[in-house]
């Protein structure tokens, strides 16, 4: 990363939300229209954390749409992330962790990019990159932490970290650079048609990400009405006026999981992992060809992966309702 | 993985560590359990001996009961927000690491060296590595943050003299050197393994053999370990894995999901 992006200037932070339509209006549309809302080089962070609340639907539609070399960030990595690096949508993953999941064992697809310098990884601690989206959050440059500090991980960060002092105690802390993300692709259960956001279950990093970023497109399992957010404006965790596009997308994290709407779908992930890593150039390429580029629609993709497995998926998700 | 018999009990290796490992959680504490075995054995002695023990999750859960199973494929799926008491931001849940309310720190290990110090970053030079591995997560965070016990398989390519790199800081170079680095607070506490449990030595940090699990000598722990271990005088012998705990386990982990 080049030492003018590391940070953004406070300048044009507070000149690009400046320049946003912030009023009340409604922006829905479909993937294919919100894909042309990033560009190639951006800044994209991603919602959800490992299997969870994965933007699938919208990582899938970038893909489709041949968006090239963008820097991802996100709280921790896995199948997403092997899609990013194979099918050349970014060249750059920022993250505290990144392999598919500790049951399918380290991904190749990620130590094939990574280890054959086609792509970086570039490793943060979990609670860094959280602080940093926090930082971009609240508009203040860079965070101090207490962690990170006598490790590897920070040296390898190089200029991106700063030790320093606290100017009262004076005591030994790691300066954090904040992330400001150009774009925020975040998965929510419910939004409204202004992009009111509502989230059930866990947050994740995605309340810092989406105040972080420049503009938040927002994929929801259903569209609600502004009335049905306003009679719970306590659950509403991401406010409209962030909010650049709100996609509606049933299943929209598949094969990942929403919280209290399905499970991960454990057949895709392992159908998955036996393909890259027998190849994973080849095996890679294929699940792209079957599921990212060959399929007319996210339905049609859907359809692909199964009824049956969809319902399953469905059940498990609601189980924590009767807890 | 073959198994061993003690008694009339066979158990696997993965189910020896998780006992084990459990065994040195205490009623009351406030545990960051990562995924796998660590998640299993704070699991395992919340239902026998300490059932006010609170595990958190960096998903963001505090106090959650697993469901016997269904078992999360990491930290960060529902079925590790099951009955929990509260659920909250990823990056506020590692901040209470920060801010001093966890006792202990309990996650797995790739390499581990005679400090303590644990590499899950990389296999070989970080600029030039034979194998990239997943990476830290939330380990330095609470490596650093707080005390840590460890619980990984005892081979020699694990126990190394240097790890190839320090992803979570243990006692860094011995002695004093991790307060000097500027990690004033945690450190290093116990390191559980299919053969021993061990601490480090209170001035030098240096491992040190505590105890052995049934039926093993320290010199086969040396000779699956590629440093000098220390021993302490008084090293004892673990009680060997009761059949309720391994029926805990077996209920918990049905598909050996964390345990084969």
């Amino acid at each position: 990363m080049s030492k003018e992006t590391l940070v953004k200037s406070y300048d044009t932070l507070r000149r690009d939300v400046a320049a946003r339509d912030r009023g009340l209006r409604e922006k829905v549309m479909t993937l294919e229209e919100a894909a042309t809302l990033v560009s190639d080089g951006d800044h994209v962070a991603l919602g959800g954390c490992t299997l969870s609340r994965t933007p699938m639907a919208m990582i899938w539609a970038l893909i489709r749409a041949r968006k090239q070399g963008l820097t991802i960030s996100r709280s921790i990595t896995s199948t997403e992330g092997d899609l990013v690096f194979a099918s050349g949508l970014g060249r750059k993953i920022i993250s505290s962790w990144f392999s598919q999941g500790i049951v399918w064992g380290i991904s190749k697809v990620m130590r094939h990019h990574v280890e054959k310098e086609l792509a970086e990884f570039d490793e943060w601690s979990h609670m860094a990159i959280g602080l940093r989206f926090r930082a971009g959050a609240m508009g203040i440059p860079f965070m101090p932490v207490r962690s990170m500090i006598g490790s590897d991980v920070a040296r390898i960060r190089g200029d991106e970290v700063k030790p320093m002092n606290c100017p009262f105690t004076g005591e030994r802390l790691m300066a954090l650079p904040a992330l400001n993300p150009d774009v925020a692709l975040i998965h929510v259960q419910r939004a409204d048609a202004y992009g009111n956001a509502q989230l059930d279950g866990l947050q994740f990093m995605d309340i810092d990400i989406a105040m972080a970023a420049n503009k938040v497109i927002l994929t929801t399992e259903r569209i609600v009405s502004n009335d049905q957010i306003r009679r719970a404006p306590d659950h509403t965790r991401i406010p409209f006026f962030t909010v650049e596009a709100v996609v509606e997308v049933p299943y929209g994290s598949v094969p990942h999981e929403c919280y209290g709407q399905y499970e991960p779908i454990f057949a895709q992930l392992d159908r998955y992992a036996a393909l890259t890593s027998k190849d994973p150039v080849a095996g890679a390429k294929q699940y792209l060809d079957e599921y990212v580029y060959g399929p007319k629609s996210w339905p049609d993709y859907l359809s692909m992966v199964g009824m049956e497995t969809l319902l399953t998926a469905s059940r498990r998700g609601r189980v924590i309702f009767n807890d | 993985m073959t198994e061993q018999t003690s008694a009339s009990i066979a158990y696997t290796a993965s189910e020896l560590i998780a006992i084990m490992a459990g065994r040195l959680l205490v009623d009351g504490q406030i545990v960051f359990a990562g995924v796998g075995i660590p998640l299993l054995a704070a699991t395992l002695a919340q239902r026998n001996h300490a059932p006010r023990l609170t595990i958190l999750f960096e998903g963001g859960v505090i106090g959650p009961f697993i469901v016997p199973g269904e078992l999360p494929p990491s930290t960060n799926e529902q079925r590790c927000t099951r009955r929990a008491n509260m659920v909250l931001p990823s990056t506020d849940v590692l901040l209470l690491l920060q801010r001093g309310y966890i006792d202990v720190g309990f996650m797995g290990g790739a390499q581990i060296d005679r400090f303590g110090n644990l590499n899950s970053s990389f296999i070989g030079p970080a600029d030039k590595p034979t194998i990239r591995l997943p990476g830290t997560g939330g380990g330095n965070d609470i490596s650093s943050l707080t005390y840590m016990i460890v619980a990984m398989k005892h081979e020699k390519r694990r126990f190394v003299e240097h790890v190839d790199f320090i992803t979570s800081p243990g006692w860094i170079d011995g002695g004093a050197s991790r307060a000097e680095r500027g990690l004033p607070m945690g450190g290093m506490w116990r390191v559980v393994t299919d053969l021993a449990v061990m601490g480090f030595d209170e001035e030098t940090r240096e491992m040190e053999v505590l105890a052995l699990h049934p039926g093993v000598s320290f010199e086969q722990v040396q000779d699956n370990t590629g440093f000098p271990l220390r021993r302490v005088p008084e090293i004892t012998t673990t009680a060997l894995p009761r059949s309720e705990e391994l029926a805990l386990i077996r209920e918990l982990d049905p598909g050996r999901l964390y345990t084969a």
